[in-house]
């Protein structure tokens, strides 16, 4: 497999598709480089079988800005890219918030923020109960974070061992109030296995999104923020000590 | 008296629920936990304990339909419909998954723990969200008998235990029935779930009919038309917020002239007392001596 580190200028073509916006607008971006390496790299999910029952799921969680999201799927072969084209009218499938019983390969309708992580832990607990091979990765925003629901969702995870939950949060520094101590660190002291990575490090981020642990979930905390050159991978052990 | 109530039961039947259907995994926010350690163990990891964590707990039943699973969802009415009500909006709803929802603490059914415990718009707001089916049982069989059937669905259902019982169990097919007959241009009295009994009391020697159902949402319509006559006079008495199915009765005789009164837990005001579920049912005016009251007032006095 090739693997680049940049997003194809196609599928930044897309986004602009999407967003009208030459420029591309930051917010759309912030999670592009994350959605790109997933389904460019690390998902087992195929526009040919959607809803195969093993099939790794991805959740976007943070619905707001999913143009990033609706341009992969678009330039995978989930639907026509034409559909990037007229978004939010109404004659179109793809609104500011994703529904997933309007869209291949979104897998939950999202928008109001707190709700995925807890759905991805159901999904993961329902696919381990089943013995299925897939993997669930949930991306949620450092400022949804915010949301206790997500807190709920994080103890829950840790304590019924979820090795085939990954949750990737996109840092780009827009939580008000910041975390101190560290975003990844409140996911390790739940037993969380973490690393930080810069989201413009493809190589390291598909590296901590294909890494995980079979008696633990993953947190993948890209920073859209630090330039590759300063990118570093953190172990949990690193972080709880 | 030592009739096992609802939530007894419950606990009781789903060793079988269990056993009858593979996809089922109840899901629980510590409310049940101990109560059902013995299910837990004969179905290894089939009874999800989320701690105290209402929206994770409804949260995690949507993520579990989606792998294909039925989860059961039981807590305490108040932390399962209100707390966690944007859950059941998009967790379940909005994802177009299902889900069975399983309540105990009906209205005032725990009188002595106070607000904080009561939640007498379960329904109301249930309703309000669509694609849901609400059970109401008025006894330990009725309940039993639509834990099981919903259970083998897909569907939302929401089925709301209570303390409070009526002496026999009646059919819960959704329908309404006709429970004691009177002349058809008698007013109808229909009975939501456990407050039969206090109706049929109540209206012992007044000249109506009294009908039943277990299941107010969706209301059967059909059912309601063909009681109700053309010119229909009737009192509905629900056991948790007045007029929660005022809407659908309007929409069901919206084309006749007619009279109808509402009798459920009031609106208005918070009451502020503990005491007795009985105490309470007087306060609110639905034990047999209130409910007389107002299905008199159809009777013009």
């Amino acid at each position: 497999m090739v693997t680049t580190d940049a997003v194809p200028p196609e599928v930044l073509d897309l986004v602009a598709r999407v967003t009208g916006d030459e420029k591309h607008d930051p917010s759309a971006h912030s999670t592009l480089d994350v959605v790109w390496v997933l389904y460019d790299q690390v998902l087992r999910v195929s526009p040919d079988d959607p809803q195969h029952p093993d099939r790794d799921r991805f959740l976007l969680s943070k619905g707001h800005g999913p143009a990033s999201t609706y341009a992969v799927l678009a330039a995978k072969g989930f639907f026509p890219v034409e559909w990037l084209d007229d978004v939010a009218s109404w004659s179109s499938r793809l609104g500011h918030h994703p529904d997933r019983t309007l869209v291949p390969g979104i897998e939950i309708g999202s928008g109001s923020l707190g709700h995925g992580l807890a759905i991805g832990v159901g999904l993961a607990l329902g696919l381990r109960g089943r013995g299925s091979p897939a993997r669930v990765v949930v991306l949620v925003g450092d400022a949804e974070l915010d949301e206790g629901s997500n807190h709920e969702a994080i103890a829950v995870a840790g304590r019924f061992g979820l090795g085939n939950l990954t949750c990737v949060v996109v840092d780009n520094h827009s939580d008000g109030h910041g975390w101190p101590g560290g975003i990844s660190a409140r996911f390790a002291v739940e037993g969380w296995a973490a690393a930080d990575v810069a989201a413009r490090d493809h190589a390291a981020l598909r590296e901590a999104l294909l890494r995980t642990e079979p008696d633990r979930p993953s947190v993948v905390v890209a920073d859209t923020t630090v330039t590759p050159r300063f990118a570093r991978t953190t172990a949990a052990e690193e972080v709880a000590a | 008296m030592s009739r096992p109530g609802m939530r007894e039961r419950f606990y009781a039947e789903l060793d079988g629920v269990l056993a009858a259907h593979e996809d089922a995994v109840v899901v629980l926010a510590v409310i049940g936990a101990a109560a059902t350690a013995r299910v837990a163990a004969r179905h290894p990891g089939r009874v999800v304990d989320v701690g105290i964590r209402e929206q994770a707990m409804v949260g995690v039943a949507g993520g579990l339909a989606l792998a294909g699973l039925r989860p059961i969802v039981h807590t305490y009415a108040p932390f399962l419909v209100e707390r966690a009500y944007e859950q059941l909006k998009l967790d379940l709803g909005h994802q177009d998954v299902g889900a069975l929802l399983v309540s105990t603490g009906a209205s005032y059914d725990a009188s002595t723990a106070g607000r904080t415990h009561q939640a007498p718009a379960d329904v109301a707001l249930v309703s309000a969200l669509p694609g849901w089916t609400v059970h109401v049982p008025g006894h330990a069989d009725e309940l039993a008998e639509v834990v099981h059937r919903e259970a083998g669905l897909s569907g939302r259902a929401y089925v709301r235990m209570s303390t409070l019982q009526n002496d026999r169990a009646y059919p819960v097919d959704g329908r309404l029935h006709l429970v004691r007959d009177g002349a058809s241009d008698d007013p109808l009295v229909v009975a939501v779930g456990p407050l039969l009994d206090t109706v049929l009391a109540a209206t012992r020697d007044l000249p109506v009919r009294v009908a039943y159902t277990a299941t107010p949402h969706p209301l059967d319509a059909a059912g309601l038309r063909a009681l109700a006559g053309p010119t229909p006079a009737l009192a509905v008495v629900e056991p948790y917020l007045e007029g929660t199915s005022a809407h659908a009765v309007a929409a069901a005789l919206a084309d006749r002239p007619s009279r109808a009164v509402h009798v459920g837990v009031p609106r208005d005001a918070e009451l502020r007392r503990y005491g007795t579920p009985r105490d309470h049912a007087a306060a609110h005016g639905l034990d047999a001596a209130g409910v007389r009251r107002r299905v008199k007032e159809l009777l013009g006095g």
